[in-house]
């Protein structure tokens, strides 16, 4: 032992050595998130330098300023950067909105359901399963969608005279919020479920037992015990969940629409038989207009909103389970 | 009377801790309030409507998935044809997958598991601790598109030519490596979360114990503290794979996604391959799809059942390094 | 008929519509104050100057109450009176058994899956089964062994009873003089009275387990269970808490578990001996410690002082 630590442990892994390395590696680490983010930021700037406010507001036909922004570029002609982004904010802020609140909504119904309700072979078998969705990879959610759910809403739920209604307009073939809005609440709802029902199942059974001492009935010590000290799990499964729906490009990119079009709430309820397109999935679909530089600049403007927004959402969450620690233990 | 009944037991049993109260207990409904009955029928109710769609989704994907899947498919690759005999299969991108993965997490463990010793054993001076957590934290939020739009301007750099196809000075900047560069930033706060619960769930007192016979801090989390936390570690690494070999994003921009392998001419062998272009099964199921340049559903389906098929092999073996690890059972603290 | 006069009786107290329905209690053998006499078995210490229960009524009835947890007995037909105006202690070795009978008083075995009771247990001549649990455990109110207040603010422990119990929502203010009583009678509203928003968990050991106490008087109990209540308390909140015990007695039925036989001989009118699930001796606390008729009882009681 003596000439193990002495011979392989002495000079070679000495403590300071190796507390020296490992900190080169994880300034390292903090280094690429940084250089990601000033990276991003330099390569946005024409963009939003051109637009202004203007970025973030409506304006003429996405689609068509994309293109035009990336022939712009390929002809070597003077750069053209005009760049109204609201169809596609739009557009994320219904879905993602849409499925967040869904899902935040049942998933902590089904989390306490699970974790005190469910009789207990049921959830021996659902708590695997509830991980197994949550690990499914979006773009087999994207698949289901676009052969399952995408013909059905264009089949059976959109009738022909509200196609008429909108024709001149856009065109509803079933790609749409609805079906976006569906799939998305499906893929982060086990995510939710999975990070909840750990925050439930942690905690501590004296404070249950406490309640029910008291003669408090079993839903109400759920609700005002259970669920109210893991509220800090919570919240951090809602960040997470957000954050995925927020950067999700493929899957939505296959069934969205993909059309830069804001669906219009005042067209009254066929607005979710509306195609979109969110922000992430612009990214993926344009993906080979990199080369040319003003849509390069466009696209990094797009992952900058993304990347900042992630970064709001998790100072948010951070900020919220700060404030909720207050009492819990030690 | 026997006097040695009267001798209380020699070790009594712990105060028993309290348990979590049972499912089954009978509780009639004097207390509850009409709000109370309404939101256990709405639990109910979600939950049986969650439990039906876990089931359709899972029974539909694997039906699908059988009946579409041939041997075949796992040993071609993808060719051009006109009909969905002609065009082969999804072998390229099964490799591709696998290929991924190795490369990923063999980037993503090392650092993941170093990030979280670093953290937990050592950790000074605090300030950077605390800005590596948020780091760490805040990778795990960043959407995988915008890592892979950042790995275009790495990889896309002269000095990193090497690692991608360069055509006259232009550096392509697409190939398994930078993918796999940026997909080990997935899998990394999986691995750093899960590692850091493994040694922080080690007492201290264990730790004191090795230091006392002299044992370096080095020594001590390499001989001691990361073989206690190995099904953590595993833990980690799995959850971290599940993310490599389940992403789209990176793929689509910076594998090139084309359908067959492209290696690199005038390269040794595997350096050729890991140069070039190639795809994954997750790229696969995307062009496969009706929005997709394929177009070919029945091997979208197939393709899907087989990354469902690693997907839930990844979930088993979580199962098992738990439950082999509770048999063992851990420091009492 | 002195007690009928004594202070008002607390909320959902027995009616005494008979006052001969109180079984009086013959005055103990020696004197209360017991200035030097010493009890038989070695019993130094001064029984408190509580003096004999002035009343005692019949509130709950142990009958032949056995419970099992996945077929190993953990008490074994025990049969035994809970009474107003007294103070029942349960005394004997650890894992004899004291919390498990505790814990059926209130259905809370039913809590643990692998638990299975038989026998009866009365409650004012009413079988507890036939009592619904949550409004059975509103009347017969449990203190734990280990101190377990709510993650919340030290108001919010007191008020979440209050809140939860009353059939519609109250403010804050309506819910003060209640917590702040509460509080105080548990000893505690002095310490704590300047920062209620001080989270609970925060509060030292004994201030938690007196806040737990606080909580359960709050919720104005009939029976009031206490599990070692004092195992974590310096000697001077376990004299609050031991104050406390004996001014309840009269208004609600207090059962106290206790590895402290001193405390059980200072504060408990009747002790009940249990050992590996069996009661061995139940008689009133003079008789219990001064003359144990069991062997087992001597043996515990004296050896317990060397
Ligand atoms: N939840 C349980 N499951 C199984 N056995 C239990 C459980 N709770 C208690 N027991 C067993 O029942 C017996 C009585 O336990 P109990 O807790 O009632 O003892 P106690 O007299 O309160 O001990 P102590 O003085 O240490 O608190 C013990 O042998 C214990 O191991
Ligand atoms: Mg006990």
């Amino acid at each position: 032992m003596d000439e193990e630590y002495t011979s392989e442990y002495g000079p070679r892994w000495s403590d300071q050595r190796v507390e020296r390395m490992l900190g080169v590696l994880v300034c390292t680490v903090v280094g690429l998130l940084l250089a990601m983010i000033v990276v991003v930021l330099i390569k946005a700037w024409p963009s939003f330098a051109h637009n202004g406010l203007a970025w973030f507001g409506p304006g003429g036909n996405v689609d068509d300023q994309l293109n035009a922004i990336f022939l712009s570029g390929q002809a070597g002609a003077e750069y053209v950067y005009t760049f109204h982004a609201w169809p596609l904010i739009w557009s994320t802020l219904l879905i993602t909105g849409g499925a967040v609140f869904i899902a935040l909504f049942s998933a902590l119904f089904v989390a306490v359901f699970i974790v005190e309700f469910a009789p207990e072979w049921m959830s021996n078998v659902l708590q695997p399963v509830v991980r197994f969705l949550a690990s499914v990879p979006s773009v087999i959610y994207g698949l289901l969608g676009v052969l399952v759910l995408v013909p059905f809403i264009g089949n059976h739920l959109v009738t022909e005279p509200q196609k008429a209604s909108v024709a001149g307009v856009i065109s509803l073939t079933g790609y749409s919020l609805l079906a976006a809005t569906t799939v998305l609440t499906v893929m982060i709802a086990p995510l939710m479920v999975s990070i909840f029902s750990d925050g439930l199942r942690a905690v501590k059974p004296g404070w249950l037992e406490g309640s029910l001492a008291l003669g408090v009935n079993r839903w109400r010590t759920t609700w005002k015990i259970a669920v109210r000290t893991a509220r800090p799990a919570i919240v951090a499964g809602t960040v997470l969940a957000v954050a995925r729906a927020i950067g999700e490009a493929v899957m939505l990119a296959m069934i969205s629409g993909s059309v830069g079009f804001a669906p219009n709430p005042a067209d009254g309820f066929i607005f979710i038989y509306e195609p979109s397109r969110p922000l992430a999935p612009t990214i993926v679909k344009n993906i080979d207009q990199l080369s040319s530089p003003p849509a390069n600049a466009t696209l990094f403007a797009i992952a900058a909103v993304l990347l900042v927004s992630a970064a709001f959402l998790s100072l948010t969450g951070w900020v919220a389970r700060r404030s909720m620690r207050k009492y819990g233990a030690a | 009377m026997d006097a040695s009944v009267a001798t209380p037991p020699a070790a009594p049993p712990p105060a028993s801790a309290p348990q979590r109260p049972a499912k089954g207990a009978v509780e009639g409904s004097a207390t509850w309030r009409l709000s109370d009955r309404i939101g256990l029928a709405i639990c109910w109710a979600l939950g049986l409507l969650f439990c039906a769609i876990a089931v359709a989704i899972t029974v539909y994907l694997f039906i699908q998935g059988i009946k579409f899947l041939k041997p075949s498919m796992l040993v071609t690759p993808a060719a051009a044809g006109f009909s969905q005999t002609e065009t082969g299969g999804f072998s390229d991108a099964l490799v591709g997958t696998l290929i991924l993965a190795v490369m990923g997490i063999s980037l993503a463990l090392p650092t993941g598991v170093a990030i979280a010793v670093w953290l937990v054993e050592y950790g000074r001076p605090t300030a950077l601790a605390r800005i590596t957590e948020s780091t760490i934290e805040a990778i795990a939020g960043i959407p995988s598109i915008v890592l892979a739009l950042f790995g275009t301007v790495i990889f896309s750099s002269t000095a990193l030519g090497f690692l991608s196809r360069s055509n006259e000075g232009v550096v392509f900047g697409r190939s398994f490596f930078a993918a796999a560069a940026m997909l080990s930033l997935v899998a990394l706060p999986l691995i750093v979360a899960s590692t850091r619960e493994g040694l922080n769930s080690i007492p201290p007192h264990v730790r004191e114990a090795s230091y006392t016979v002299g044992k370096t801090k080095a020594a001590t989390t390499r001989r001691i503290l990361l073989p206690a936390s190995r099904p953590q570690v595993a833990t980690g690494a799995m959850l971290g794979l599940g993310r490599i070999i389940g992403d789209t994003a990176i793929i689509v921009v910076l594998l090139g996604a084309t359908q067959n392998f492209a290696p690199v001419e005038d390269v040794p062998f595997p350096l050729n391959f890991l140069r070039g272009a190639g795809t994954t099964l997750t790229n696969f199921v995307y062009e496969a799809s009706p929005t997709g340049n394929l177009n070919q559903p029945q091997k979208a389906y197939a393709a899907a059942f087989v990354l469902l098929l690693m997907v839930l092999a990844l979930n088993g073996a979580v199962d098992v390094v738990h439950r082999r690890a509770r048999k063992v059972g851990t420091w009492s603290s | 008929m002195e007690f009928l006069k004594s202070p008002p009786p607390p909320i959902r107290r027995l009616e005494l519509e008979d006052p001969a329905a109180a079984r009086r209690v013959a005055p103990p053998a020696h004197p209360a104050n017991g200035n030097g006499s010493s009890a038989p078995g070695g019993f130094t210490g001064a029984r408190r100057s509580i003096g004999a229960p002035q009343f005692s009524i019949r509130r709950m009835e142990i009958d032949d109450v056995s419970v099992s947890y996945s077929n190993r007995d953990a008490v074994k037909d025990v049969s035994l009176p809970v009474r107003q105006g007294e103070v029942l202690s349960l005394i004997g070795p650890s894992g004899c058994g004291k919390t498990t009978l505790l814990r059926s008083l209130n259905r809370l075995t039913e809590l643990t899956s692998t638990a299975k009771l038989s026998g009866r247990i009365l409650l004012d001549d009413v079988d507890i089964t036939l009592i619904e649990p949550t409004l059975l455990r509103r009347r017969v109110t449990m203190v734990f062994q280990q101190p377990n207040p709510f993650p919340m603010s030290v108001f919010d422990n007191i008020a979440y009873v209050l809140r939860e119990q009353g059939s519609r929502r109250q403010r804050k203010k309506t819910l003060e003089p209640a917590v702040h009583s509460a509080l105080d009678r548990a000893g505690l509203f002095e310490e704590v009275k300047d920062n209620l928003d001080h989270p609970a968990l925060k509060l030292s050991g004994g201030q938690q387990q007196r806040l737990c106490i606080a909580r359960a008087l709050a919720a104005e109990p009939e029976v009031l269970l206490l599990d070692e209540p004092c195992s974590a308390l310096d000697p001077q909140s376990t004299q609050v808490i031991e104050d406390l015990i004996v001014k309840l007695r009269d208004d609600v039925a207090v059962v106290i578990v206790t590895h402290n036989l001193q405390q059980a001989y200072r504060i408990a009118d009747h002790v009940a001996f249990m050992y590996l699930g069996d009661l061995v001796e139940y008689n009133s606390a003079t008789a219990l410690f001064g003359s144990p008729r069991e062997k087992r009882t001597q043996e515990y009681v004296s050896g317990a002082f060397g």
